[in-house]
């Protein structure tokens, strides 16, 4: 499902191996060809599995010395058990699904702690781009608009506001671009978003 | 020139018989004194015994997995496609072992061997053998063979829960396993179609009540049926369409009994080529040795705590119009081996060929099982 992953380490791995507590159980949601995971297993010690629908990542997990469960995301996780796993990872995947509302609901049910990443739309090159009549096409939004598997994309605001509206109460940010943080108006200058959530109490 | 033979072959097989002599007292109470099991082996063992792969048959097969014999080139294994040097179970890297199940008909002790206390074939007397009977002949195979742990233990199907036994009765023993085409437990809905092929059987006015051997007959039809509606279960609603739909055999019906659709010929071929080589008494106990198997029953069902002593990682792959062993039944697997934190890949595999899928060489199946050797392989030093 992660099409965006590939064994080119991405810049929001390192943001979130600066998160996960060493020797955690942790479930990557859409893992791809399972490098998050490997990197966690060899950065942090992690034991975790990937969920995966697509056969050739599965096969590439397999690969990579990852366990992975192939699943469809849309369907939900009733394989896992509620708060079964430390962190629940869904990167740079929340906007291919359709079910995002549900997606976010059985990461809390799964997992303590929750972390997205999504490639920030309010990024200043995104709107200047909608400005000019033309759809974004950017390191992070690769796809011109007719092959793109992206269909929930948003913005860091949007996200915020639908964690409010949802239960869910974010514990940290990070906001970057070019694989550097971005302190200040974060989403004009941001072009990727990494947070890490737990449910509302 | 093209000899017809595969040149990723193990080529020339031969089986062999390990005599055992200690008491292998079964599930069901009953004790075997003496037993033989006829096994294959293809591939060496390495040095320090650690790249050994059990193959375990289900309902038809036997020990011959790979390779063919010198004697008939055209009896090919029944795994060949997946075990061969290059294959995804490549013998160039591991040592391989095909074993025939305690009870069965080809060549271990079982109701047509004869059994020591009478001097007469066991017909009717041989007990009923259960999954986990089997995978304790098998480990007695395995000493025998001075192999003290399992690189890996497969199987699809019936093999499947053997590979799954051997994970709870020796968890010690075997490093990884690969649970292919399997359930946890037959739903009643298969352990119907089993005792409709039992009943085939035991009705058929030349079982004589299991003890046919002195008769000098064979219940033959009663394991055409049996293996007829076997054989239905194996396939899928579609690949059956594809393959036989309302084909007719004369273009036209010849409004009879003869077998005028496609698929009743090909049933009924399947049933008597079948009957002649397979043997009744076997065929009863191995359908009832499905059913029994149950790990979760002495747990109240829980097949969390039924797995929990498990300590290898696994490979699970369901196809996805398996209606016999469907995907759901895989996960259920899967579900508990989560829930215990092991290690588990679950693959389900988009193939049209319905359970039979675990036998055939859909590429996606093959990489996969390849892939996940590979790793077996390079942690084994193979």
């Amino acid at each position: 499902m992660n099409v965006n992953a590939n064994s080119v380490q991405r810049a929001d791995f390192t943001a979130i191996a600066a998160w996960v507590k060493p020797g955690s159980r942790v479930l990557d949601l859409g893992c791809g060809d399972g490098t998050l995971l490997r990197y966690l297993k060899e950065r942090r010690n992690i034991s975790g599995y990937g969920v995966e629908i697509d056969d050739e990542s599965v096969l590439a997990c397999v690969r990579n010395g990852v366990s992975v469960v192939q699943n469809d995301l849309e369907r939900g996780l009733s394989g896992f058990e509620d708060g079964s796993f430390d962190y629940v990872i869904l990167s740079q995947t929340l906007q291919l699904v359709r079910s995002s509302e549900r997606v976010i609901r059985e990461m809390l049910r799964v997992g303590r702690e929750g972390i997205v990443t999504f490639p920030n739309f309010g990024y200043w090159r995104n709107r200047v781009q909608v400005l000019v009549g033309r759809m974004p096409v950017s390191d992070n939004l690769p796809y011109q608009w007719f092959e793109t598997p992206n269909i929930h994309l948003c913005t860091i605001r949007d996200f915020e506001e639908f964690c409010r509206g949802h239960g869910v109460r974010i514990l940290e940010r990070i906001v970057m671009r070019n694989g550097s943080t971005v302190g200040l108006l974060p989403n004009l200058r941001g072009s990727l978003a990494v947070y890490r959530f737990e449910k509302a109490r | 020139m093209d000899t017809g033979i595969d040149v990723r072959s193990v080529g020339v097989v031969t089986p062999r018989t390990a005599r055992f002599s200690e008491p292998l007292r079964l599930k069901s109470g009953a004790v075997i004194d003496r037993y033989e099991l006829v096994y294959e082996t293809y591939g060496r063992l390495n040095a320090d015994r650690s790249n050994a792969v059990l193959v375990c048959h289900a309902l038809n097969a036997s020990h011959h997995a790979a390779g063919f014999y010198a004697e008939d080139a055209q009896e090919v294994g029944w795994w060949d496609n997946m075990i061969g040097p290059g294959k995804p179970v490549d013998t160039n890297r591991f040592f391989v072992i095909g074993v025939n199940n305690l009870g069965g008909c080809h060549g271990s002790t079982g109701p047509k061997s004869v059994n020591p206390a009478t001097g007469k074939p066991w017909g009717a007397e041989f007990p009923v053998v259960t999954v986990e009977d089997w995978v304790a002949a098998q480990a007695r195979l395995a000493d025998h063979l001075g192999i003290g742990q399992f690189a890996a233990v497969m199987g699809g199907s019936l093999g499947a829960m053997q590979s799954l036994a051997w994970t709870v009765s020796f968890p010690g023993r075997i490093r990884h396993a690969l649970v292919i085409a399997c359930a946890p437990n037959l739903s009643a809905q298969n352990i119907a179609f089993n005792e409709v092929a039992r009943q085939a059987i035991i009705t058929d006015p030349d079982f004589h009540g299991g003890h046919y051997y002195e008769r000098g007959t064979t219940p033959k039809r009663g394991l055409r049926v049996a293996r007829m509606v076997g054989h239905i279960t194996y396939l899928s609603d579609d690949v059956m369409a594809a393959k036989f739909g309302r084909q007719l055999r004369h273009g036209r019906p010849t409004y009879s009994f003869d077998a005028d659709f496609e698929i009743e010929s090909y049933l009924r071929h399947q049933g008597i080529k079948f009957s002649e080589y397979f043997d009744a008494n076997t065929y009863l106990r191995i359908t009832k040795a499905l059913d029994y198997f149950d790990p979760a029953f002495e747990h109240r069902g829980d097949l969390t705590r039924a797995l929990a002593p498990a300590t290898a990682k696994f490979l699970v792959i369901s196809f996805t119009t398996d209606w016999r062993f469907s995907p759901e039944r895989s996960r259920e697997i899967v579900k508990a081996l989560l829930d215990n934190h092991r290690e588990v890949t679950y693959a389900e595999i988009d193939a049209p060929h319905g359970h039979d899928a675990f036998l055939l060489d859909d590429p996606r199946y093959h990489r996969l099982v390849a892939a996940y050797f590979d790793r077996i392989g390079a942690e084994a030093g193979a």
